[in-house]
């Protein structure tokens, strides 16, 4: 017996291949929604990574000792749904690439969160202010997810979701405390809020990545969770006092690579052991 | 060989490295366990929270568990679906919480994205069974408790918080 030319072991003249995973592709348009899906999933694993990163700056420098164990905790969490998101990415990427070689071993440009994340921690009401933005943010789109078409994607958006749930309830609670607060408190944090508000628009902004995985029912356009978001925005900054900003104009560009300044410094810092020492275990 | 209730036995001797007083069978983490053919075992687990730093330790626990019992091959593999919930802890594990000191969980919350306010029934205090206990943080020692302080006898205690 041999084995004919295009079976297993095999590639048929003209059938496409994808080059970085050197294996045959049946449809190129699997791999397109594939390659929508990738970018998508970076998306996502990125905000997470960026910001769990951001909390854990907080580790042993909380204000006051639970806080410094629920910023922890926290920021655990995200992590934890960063690598689960970004294992599967690498999968879908299908070359080689897990979780910790797209966490540690990619460059600024290449990280696909979005502005608002990789803001400096600032005061703590700057940390609770935009982690409270994120969060109204984060439920919806896990609650949207876990009910989406995408197995594995629905999976982490379910186990996420719970966690979230109770990260949106403490970060409003700061919100509402220090806005029902002093008056230093609630100018500070109004301050935060003003500052923070022009990254808020990139969390609803849409493209054809987000087109492509909406359409083949992966996931929601991220543009259909706004007006929820604002119920739940809407509803804590008036329990805490704050007046919501204008729309004014958003900053955007995280989804393409383009970034503050802030995402390389902070890049430094979560990389260098990874470069430093690749390969190594503990 | 063994079969699958001696197998589910050994792994109801296998602590959660961090909450020692219940098993990682009673914890609801191990999902499932296969025989294969050859004796070989494959046990299927379930993280409590996406980060749980213990999930590392757990699967070499098991390992340990089953080579010692003699069996030949041990796989691990981790499952998300369905995810984790506290509902799964039936109530002699929770009575062993209780002894050990950390508050059993309530009903897991099946309520709306948003909840603002806590309407879950009073914490009971492990140590004195007074009602009169106070919510410090709902991060405490490890992902998966909360810190509350019992206004009866003055003791800070956990409470494993449903999820």
């Amino acid at each position: 017996m041999t084995t004919p030319v295009g079976e297993e072991g095999g590639i048929a003249p003209g059938e496409a291949t994808d080059v970085i995973g050197s294996r045959p592709v049946a449809a190129p348009r699997a791999r397109t929604v594939d390659n929508a899906l990738f970018e998508y999933l970076l998306r996502l694993g990125d905000d997470r990574l960026v910001l769990g990163h951001r909390m854990s700056e907080w580790t042993g420098h909380g204000p006051i000792l639970e806080e410094d164990i629920a910023t922890a905790n926290i920021a655990l969490d995200l992590i934890g749904q960063a690598a689960s998101i970004l294992r599967l990415a690498g999968e879908v990427e299908g070359a080689g690439r897990d979780e910790d070689a797209l966490a540690y071993f990619r460059e600024g440009v290449q990280f696909r969160n979005c502005l608002l994340v990789e803001q400096p921690k600032g005061d703590f009401g700057d940390t609770m202010v935009r982690q409270f933005l994120f969060d109204a943010h984060s439920v919806l789109i896990w609650d949207a997810l876990a009910r989406a078409g995408h197995g594995s994607l629905a999976a982490i958006a379910a186990k996420a979701l719970k966690e979230d749930k109770y990260h949106l309830r403490h970060s409003s609670e700061w919100v509402v405390r220090l806005g029902d607060g002093t008056d230093e408190s609630r100018a500070r944090v109004q301050h935060s809020l003003d500052a923070l508000w022009r990254y808020t628009g990139e969390l609803f902004d849409h493209d054809a990545v987000d087109a492509a995985v909406a359409a083949d029912g992966i996931a929601v356009d991220p543009s259909a969770l706004r007006s929820r978001w604002d119920a739940i925005v809407n509803d804590v900054l008036a329990r805490a006092t704050l007046t919501r900003p204008a729309d004014g104009t958003m900053q955007i560009g995280g989804r393409r690579g383009r970034h503050t300044e802030h995402l390389g410094h902070l890049l430094t810092t979560m990389q260098i052991v990874a470069r430093s020492h690749p390969g190594a275990t503990w | 060989m063994l079969d699958r209730t001696r197998v589910f036995e050994i792994l109801g001797t296998v602590p959660d490295p961090e909450v020692p007083a219940i098993s990682v069978v009673e914890l609801g983490i191990v999902r499932d366990a296969a025989i294969a053919a050859d004796g070989a075992v494959t046990v299927t687990i379930t993280p409590t929270y996406s980060g749980c730093p213990a999930m590392f330790e757990i699967e070499k626990d098991i390992r340990m568990a089953l080579t010692a019992a003699g069996v030949p091959r041990v796989e691990v593999r981790t499952v998300l679906a369905p995810a984790w919930t506290t509902d799964w802890i039936g109530p002699e594990a929770r009575e062993k919480l209780r002894r050990y000191g950390i508050a059993p969980p309530g009903k897991a919350d099946q309520g709306g994205l948003v909840t603002l306010t806590r309407a879950h029934a009073p914490v009971v205090c492990p140590f004195c069974g007074s009602s009169e206990t106070e919510l410090r943080s709902e991060f405490g020692s490890t992902a998966c408790k909360a810190i509350h302080v019992c206004r009866s006898c003055r003791q800070p205690f956990d409470e494993f918080k449903a999820i």
